[in-house]
């Protein structure tokens, strides 16, 4: 059902803009009005659930510790895997950030005849996650070209990497191959492994529709339907000195990619994409394991109802005393 | 565990005959089925009356009416926001989950049962469906398209079911890439259920017992002084040597908390006897305490609340007793309890001083704050500076391979000083594979209070990745002692062991110390601590 109903959603996401731009000619909403309010939606919504998650409290500390603790000097502590200081912290937050420690880990175990398990690694998922993440930031950051005049360094130094092969005219980038190829992977999984099918929600899918149909209007308008990239660039400009213009041939499909980002920028803030930002706040992740060598303050710490030592006396000391154990009151 | 009991559970091949595929009907579509030997039975009266806790009635998981407060609803739902406003770990946890499938398969219990709904991320949904419902907008816009799901006693039913088979082990955490832990989720659906009188008696028992006599088997301070000289008699008949038992004893050096189970029920007991063997020899100025005569924490089984209320009694009668610092003995949950939650919720202990091992001068600068020593940590100090006379070919009829106990791998990270220990007191030592030992251990099947023989059909499915690493290494090693450091291991792994790797029996690690401990003064060894012929005495005792 999750997965009819968002290829359904992007379709009239998509027929939405074909009508307002080829009948209404709004291009003037597709082009400016809609990708400012995305931005706004995007950089509020994102400080929203940041905010709310950082204003909660964390009351205890409580890493997940995956090697050894620091004890004694002779015996080698793990800092990346079990912390015990903030550079410890750092690290292992890096590693997970960056490269997707925990999900390298990933094993996959069989149940066989007799009956045994075997355990398998399986870095698929873990390769095609960080294929498809690493792959979508640098097509972002190659997206800057059409919001800075001039271009800065970093910008040409990636494109130039990206599109290293020089197959075809213009260059296809590597980016663009592996971006789709890692989400098509990671629908597929989701639609073959029975398990996954039957855990994935509209909120799994549509991302992925979503972020697989900017990928391919995006290759689309380089390669096969020519759009007069300097009337792009001219929008994007526009847009980003908040002097917004809507110039002639800029074409269709850009109003269908720019309306696409512009969905994905609005619905990232309320959506499991915001695991973006809470991997940086997960506790179980990014506190030191240290606690018996550092106080941890829980800030709602309230007082509870004990049975006191007093209490537990009195109700013993007879028999206490009979058996010659010690006690306060005599 | 009687062997009955165990005998009424089918052949393995035969109760493993799962399928991890999951059924045609969708999750939310698919009520709970209370099947007998899958659940543990519901919290006494008496035992919820004790604790003050709210609705105490006798009730059954397979009533169809669990006479819950009439205003139910309201209270899970303002439970919920509550614990939302209080815990990151929670509002973080219901919100960034991608639903990656990689923690499916890493579950103890999904693995022994294929019931998809054990899977940690589908045992988080339970509750996140209520969350994205009440709480989110993509849910009261969207509803069951959201994965949001109105709160009914049908989805209360199901909390309750699968909230109770989740030992809290936290080994999906490891291999979550946002560490989502399912033991939060867990503890965090336990507390909400407890909130409609709706816990285990396992738990709430040994809780309310904990909460008045001070350990969670209810044993009494001349109960407690008559087990513990008992041990030090059997102990005195295997060595030669008289061996003091010292409780209550003020301005002694350190305070020395165990779990219950090690003075119990065997094998605990003679890692018990182990403990006051090597305290013995070592002249150490200690004492036992009958008030705080519990290390074991089932309030982390019930909520963060409770853990406060029990843990409360060791900081308070250090110091009453006026001790320089805490030893703790081999346990798994008291160990998190201490590790993450002690300091915060009942210090700061600035009444105690750092610790400082009295035989060695060794100081405890990773428990400079929380002032409590793991005695792996303590022992493997000691066997460091050579502190110890040990004979390890006194354990040569034992084949041992090591269980890393859930909390003290993935709450604590106590992994080397164990196997050092071990290494030092045993001559054959064998790991199991690397996917079920340290961080990536396997739990026993029966922790988090789920070690009841009424659940043992689920125990035994928990426990059969456990089971069946000790079968590998017993039949590739000839392993016959499975070595752990915690109580709960200690009662729970025997049943696992018997029905998947029969002939494995299960030791605490201070019972091989105390074998292999060559004390001052002491005759010569025929038997070890459990009463068998030492290697090489065989012949006589014929």
């Amino acid at each position: 059902m999750g997965l009819w109903f968002s290829l359904f959603s992007i379709v009239i996401l998509v027929l939405l803009v074909v009508g307002g731009v080829e009948v209404f000619s709004w291009d003037s909403l597709f082009g400016v009005l809609i990708p400012y309010a995305a931005f706004v939606i995007f950089l509020i919504g994102i400080i929203y659930r940041v905010g709310k998650w950082a204003k909660t409290p964390v009351p205890f500390r409580i890493p997940t510790t995956c090697g050894q603790h620091k004890s004694h000097p002779w015996i080698k502590a793990n800092n990346l895997e079990s912390p015990y200081n903030s550079l410890g912290v750092i690290g292992r937050m890096a590693l997970e950030v960056l490269f997707f420690r925990s999900l390298f880990r990933n094993t996959r175990v069989e149940l066989m005849d007799g009956p045994r398990l075997v355990y398998g690694g399986t870095k698929w998922l873990w390769a095609a996650g960080l294929a498809f993440h690493w792959s979508f930031l640098f097509i972002v950051i190659r997206h800057l070209r059409f919001f800075t005049e001039p271009v800065p360094f970093f910008v040409n130094l990636l494109e130039g990497m990206d599109g290293l092969f020089e197959i075809s005219v213009p260059t296809f980038y590597l980016t663009d191959i592996v971006i789709i190829s890692a989400v098509t992977y990671l629908f597929l999984r989701r639609v073959v492994i029975p398990q996954l099918r039957y855990i994935s929600l509209a909120a799994d899918y549509f991302p992925l529709f979503l972020i697989l149909s900017i990928a391919i209007t995006g290759v689309l308008m380089r390669h096969f339907y020519k759009v007069d990239i300097l009337s792009v660039k001219e929008l994007a400009t526009g847009l980003s000195t908040l002097n917004p213009v809507t110039p002639e041939g800029v074409g269709l499909l850009f109003y269908i990619h720019l309306f696409l980002v512009s969905i994905l920028l609005m619905y990232l803030p309320f959506s499991k994409l915001m695991h973006m930002g809470g991997v940086f706040l997960s506790p179980t992740r990014n506190m030191a394991n240290n606690n018996r060598m550092v106080r941890h303050v829980n800030p709602w710490n309230y007082p509870v109802k004990v049975h006191t030592y007093e209490e537990y006396e009195d109700d013993f000391r007879v028999k206490m005393k009979n058996a010659g154990l010690p006690v306060e009151k005599e | 565990m009687s062997e009955s009991e165990l005998s009424n559970v089918p052949k393995p091949d035969e109760f493993m005959a799962i399928d991890h595929k999951p059924p045609k009907s969708g999750w939310m579509e698919t009520p709970v089925d209370f099947k007998p030997g899958n659940y543990c039975f519901p919290a006494k009266a008496k035992n919820l009356k004790i604790l003050d806790m709210p609705n105490p009635r006798e009730w059954s998981p397979t009533d169809e009416d669990w006479k819950l407060p009439e205003n139910w609803k309201e209270i899970i739902i303002e439970g919920i926001r509550e614990r939302l406003d209080k815990y990151r770990s929670f509002r973080i946890f219901m919100d960034i989950c991608v639903r990656c499938g990689a923690c499916a398969d890493k579950c103890h219990f999904f693995i022994g049962s294929g019931d998809p709904k054990n899977m940690p991320v589908l045992r988080a949904e339970l509750l996140r469906s209520v969350y994205r419902n009440d709480f989110t907008m993509a849910g009261k816009i969207l509803g069951r398209l959201a994965g949001a799901r109105e709160l009914t006693i049908d989805v209360i039913k199901e909390w309750f079911y699968y909230f109770y088979q989740c030992t809290e082990c936290r080994r999906c955490s490891v291999f979550c890439p946002y560490g989502i832990d399912t033991a939060e989720i867990t503890m965090m659906g336990r507390e909400l259920l407890h909130l409609l009188g709706l816990g285990i008696n396992w738990a709430m028992e040994p809780v309310a017992n904990c909460f008045m006599t001070g350990n969670h088997l209810g044993i009494q301070p001349h109960g407690f002084k008559e087990t513990l000289e008992f041990f030090a008699e059997d102990a005195e008949e295997i060595t030669g040597v008289k061996i003091e038992v010292p409780i209550n004893k003020k301005g002694a050096e350190i305070l020395f908390v165990v779990p219950s189970g090690d003075y119990f029920g065997d094998p605990g007991t003679f890692t018990c006897t182990g403990y006051m063997m090597l305290f013995h020899e070592l002249g150490l100025d200690y004492t036992w305490s009958t008030f705080a005569s519990e290390g074991g924490n089932f309030g982390l089984f019930t909520s963060h609340e409770m853990i406060k209320r029990l843990n409360a009694k060791i900081y308070a009668e250090a110091k009453r007793l006026g001790v320089k610092w805490i030893l703790g003995g081999e346990c798994g949950h008291m160990w998190r309890v201490v590790n993450q939650y002690m300091d915060t919720m009942n210090g700061p202990a600035d009444f105690l001083e750092e610790p400082v091992s009295p035989i060695t001068g060794t100081k405890f600068e990773n428990a400079k704050s929380t002032k409590m020593v793991h005695i792996m940590e303590f022992t493997a100090d000691l066997i460091k500076h050579n502190k110890l006379r040990l004979d390890p070919s006194r354990n040569d009829n034992y084949i041992v391979t090591f269980h890393d106990s859930c909390n003290p791998a993935r709450a604590m990270g106590i992994l080397e000083e164990p196997r050092d220990v071990i290494k030092n007191v045993c001559n054959h030592f064998y790991e199991m594979p690397e996917n079920t030992i340290r961080e990536q251990t396997f739990c026993c099947g029966g922790g988090a209070g789920l070690g009841t023989d009424e659940n043992m059909d689920m125990r035994l499915r928990g426990g059969f990745a456990r089971g069946n690493a000790v079968r590998y290494v017993q039949e590739k090693h000839g392993v016959n002692r499975l070595a752990c450091m915690c109580a709960i291991d200690r009662a729970t792994l025997i049943p696992v062991c018997d029905y998947w790797a029969p002939g494995v029996e299960v030791t605490g690690i201070h019972e091989m110390v105390a074998n292999a401990l060559i004390m001052r003064g002491e005759t010569e060894r025929e038997t070890d601590l459990r009463g068998e012929p030492l290697p090489g005495k065989e012949e006589k005792d014929e």
